[in-house]
């Protein structure tokens, strides 16, 4: 019997491990927020700056003109956007909204293509 | 039946609560801010700096900002929990995230009073 227990797979090696759908959401909305949560500070300095005066503002405009400026912004916004929806799927999830696996599934689904919509559509209209 | 009453300091519900009311606080501004943008386009300087000018503004913004701190700070703290097993590491970086978080919220006073 012990011996038995002994032979279990451990299964946790990340990069077998596959995720249904509302895991992948779950996951997302985890490192989504880790990120946000590092980018605080230039995204501090970016604020202060673009309200310090015209030239400021003038000179961030200038550089997010830059594709690697371009892209890192619509990196940030994507996570924003994912940890948007995914919060407000947990939120109708803690009010017990769609806790059927296939109402679930399908607001994972509707999470991660509202997020991904939207940063393509600001992505389009920044380019 | 078992009549069990809950011990601690219900500390986890409030956290609980704070994440999902900090949560709703900064949809609804990020709402409002979008909406600003969307309907200021291109962006000039003197409108994005208007808009900061109101003091009501100034404290809604500074409102948003807090919650964004006190939501990072459960979720950080929860994240910490989970991945990070050495006691002395996790305090560490549990006491790292909480000064970091209080020096961005007088940053964050000090951005939206001086300009």
């Amino acid at each position: 019997m012990a011996a038995q227990h002994k032979k279990r797979p451990v299964y946790l090696n990340l990069l077998q491990i596959r995720l249904p759908l509302p895991g992948m959401v779950s996951i997302l909305h985890r490192l989504s927020g880790i990120l946000l949560f590092l980018a605080l500070p230039p995204l501090l300095a970016l604020f202060q700056a673009s309200l310090g005066s015209a030239e400021q503002f003038g000179e961030i405009r200038a550089s997010l003109g830059q594709p690697f400026f371009k892209l890192l912004l619509l990196a940030l916004l994507w996570a924003y956007l994912i940890h948007f929806f995914a919060g407000l799927r947990h939120l109708a999830l803690d009010l017990h909204w769609g806790t059927r696996l296939a109402n679930a599934r399908r607001s994972a689904v509707l999470a991660l293509a509202l997020a991904l919509v939207l940063t393509l559509a600001a992505g389009v209209a920044l380019w | 039946m078992v009549k069990r009453a809950a011990g601690g300091a219900h500390y986890g519900l409030r956290d609980w609560l704070m994440q999902r009311v900090s949560a709703v606080a900064m949809a609804l501004f990020t709402l409002a801010v979008t909406g600003f943008l969307l309907s200021h386009r291109p962006l000039r300087f003197a409108d994005w700096q208007a808009l900061f000018q109101p003091h009501w503004m100034r404290l809604l913004t500074l409102l948003f900002f807090l919650s964004l701190y006190l939501h990072a700070w459960v979720g950080v703290r929860d994240i910490l929990m989970d991945y990070i097993k050495p006691t002395l590491l996790r305090l560490g970086l549990h006491v790292a995230a909480m000064l970091a978080l209080a020096a961005y919220a007088i940053w964050t006073a000090q951005i939206l009073w001086s300009f």
